[in-house]
């Protein structure tokens, strides 16, 4: 059960059961827990040799006990995700924690990761239960439908979760050239249904400047 | 207008109804409604948003009567664009809290870093005191501040890191501690830090009738140029057109600087 303790710190109970955590990102426990670090973040040496391939690398250790866990990370603020069945996207960097049962996985994004900075590849949960990804900021989330696409700056964008189409859409013109440019050269168009997580704050991306 | 739906023990979930309209969507984001309107808005500011609405660099040609109309600082126009077209568009800066301010016919003026988007029917101008701008006329601005704002009525004497802004008063001037900072020992304290300098012997002093803004901690943010201003005589910090010699030369002198021992013993 994720519960969160101020918006920095996420209190995990747990009844013998396990979750899967950023290594390191444990601050406090009471009870009887052990911690064990994933290899592969629990994907099997597929998944290990995916992620190192494909650079979306990511150390989890699994949290297993009886008793109450606590997580945290360079006081990032933490959003919690349920997942019902359905697919999240995040980055591994803003990954902090999910349910034992979740699995994890990587997957293409194309171009909006290259826009970003951190790659082509992002990292999926898909399953029942919860999971817990950090911010820059308390992250704001916004519904996509059918009628109503959503436009977002590639370094804000930390998560997004449901039946969606991404697709890179570039603002350049020839006046950006002309160093005359709107500031937000490159944005990524979600269309479908589902939701997106975004934050407060931008990290440094090729495209905050043109 | 609706209400977010949540689910159970889950976040606000919003769209395009239920974002407020003009008003912030938490401490940290603010969402502006764009009908047909424009804004303008510091470069990289915007973080997503719903609609049609095109981001222009303000030398854009069609843009170039508003610019003649608000737009007050021409050489920064480069770190500006204008926002137009119709839908929802949030904005945020660095996790840092944003805050809009309604202006009645008055004026504020602003530290440079601080002011990330304003309504065209407020005119910005560079201020008089180097590194901020001035907003003149009647709408809404946002402004990002490192913590919450605060607001003081003059007379005040505010830590120049915590200033944010000020609205109707008299500029600030400078003042400091002569009690503490004149004389040699002064001059060694204030040059070395040693023997006790408390770091807040110098301070902005407002007097007069109006509001001043501070920010509840002192970690500036970064500088957005202003603009320089043109090389006039009588312009105050106009660059390079020092030609006065002597003590008056080169950087401004504190009252106690060890430089200025020379002169105190009369040489």
């Amino acid at each position: 059960m994720f519960r969160l303790q101020g918006s920095n710190v996420l209190a995990v109970d747990m009844t013998g059961d396990a979750v899967k955590a950023k290594n390191g990102s444990m601050v406090a426990y009471d009870g009887q827990m052990s911690f064990k670090k994933l290899t592969g973040g629990g994907e099997g040496l597929r998944g290990m040799v995916t992620r190192r391939l494909t650079g979306e690398q990511m150390t989890l250790m699994e949290v297993r006990g009886q008793g109450t866990c606590w997580f945290a990370d360079r006081a990032s603020e933490i959003n919690l995700v349920s997942l019902q069945g359905d697919k999240l996207y995040v980055e591994s960097s803003n990954l902090l924690a999910t349910d034992g049962g979740l699995r994890t996985g990587t997957t293409f994004t194309g171009l909006r990761g290259a826009s970003q900075g951190n790659g082509l590849f992002t990292t999926t949960i898909e399953g029942h239960g919860q999971a817990a990804i950090m911010s820059d900021g308390p992250a704001v989330v916004l519904r996509v439908s059918a009628q109503y696409p959503l436009i977002v700056d590639p370094g804000a964008y930390i998560a997004h979760q449901g039946n969606l189409r991404q697709t890179f859409q570039s603002g350049a013109t020839f006046r950006t050239l002309l160093g005359e440019g709107g500031g937000e050269a490159f944005q990524i168009r979600f269309e479908g249904d589902g939701l997106v997580y975004v934050q407060p704050s931008e990290r440094n991306t090729i495209a905050g400047d043109v | 207008m609706s209400t977010p739906c949540t689910t159970p023990g889950g976040p606000v979930v919003f769209d395009p109804m239920s974002l407020p309209a003009d008003d912030n969507v938490n401490a940290y984001t603010f969402c502006v409604e764009l009908k047909g309107s424009q804004w303008f808005l510091q470069k990289g500011k915007m973080i997503a948003y719903y609609g049609a609405i095109e981001f222009n660099g303000i030398g854009h040609g069609r843009l170039d009567r508003l610019v003649r109309t608000s737009f007050h600082s021409p050489l920064h126009a480069s770190d500006w664009v204008v926002a137009e077209g119709s839908g929802k568009m949030l904005l945020a800066d660095r996790a840092f809290d944003v805050n809009s301010y309604d202006l009645n016919d008055g004026n504020l003026t602003i530290r440079s870093g601080n002011l990330l988007a304003f309504q065209p029917s407020l005119a910005l101008k560079q201020s008089i005191v180097p590194g901020f701008l001035t907003l003149i006329g009647t709408g809404k601005f946002v402004a990002a501040s490192n913590g919450p704002v605060v607001f003081m009525e003059p007379p005040i004497r505010v830590d120049p890191q915590a200033l944010v802004g000020w609205a109707d008063c008299p500029s600030p001037c400078h003042h400091y501690d002569h009690g503490y900072m004149t004389g040699v020992m002064g001059g060694l304290r204030a040059m070395t830090g040693l023997g006790g300098a408390s770091g807040e012997e110098h301070q902005f002093e407002f007097v007069g009738a109006g509001t001043v803004l501070l920010q509840s901690s002192e970690t500036l943010m970064a500088e957005q140029a202003t603009g320089t201003v043109p090389q006039q005589a009588g312009v105050p910090g106009a660059g390079g057109a020092h030609s006065t010699q002597g003590p008056q030369s080169g950087v401004p002198r504190l009252p106690g600087q060890l430089g200025d021992l020379q002169r105190r013993f009369g040489l």
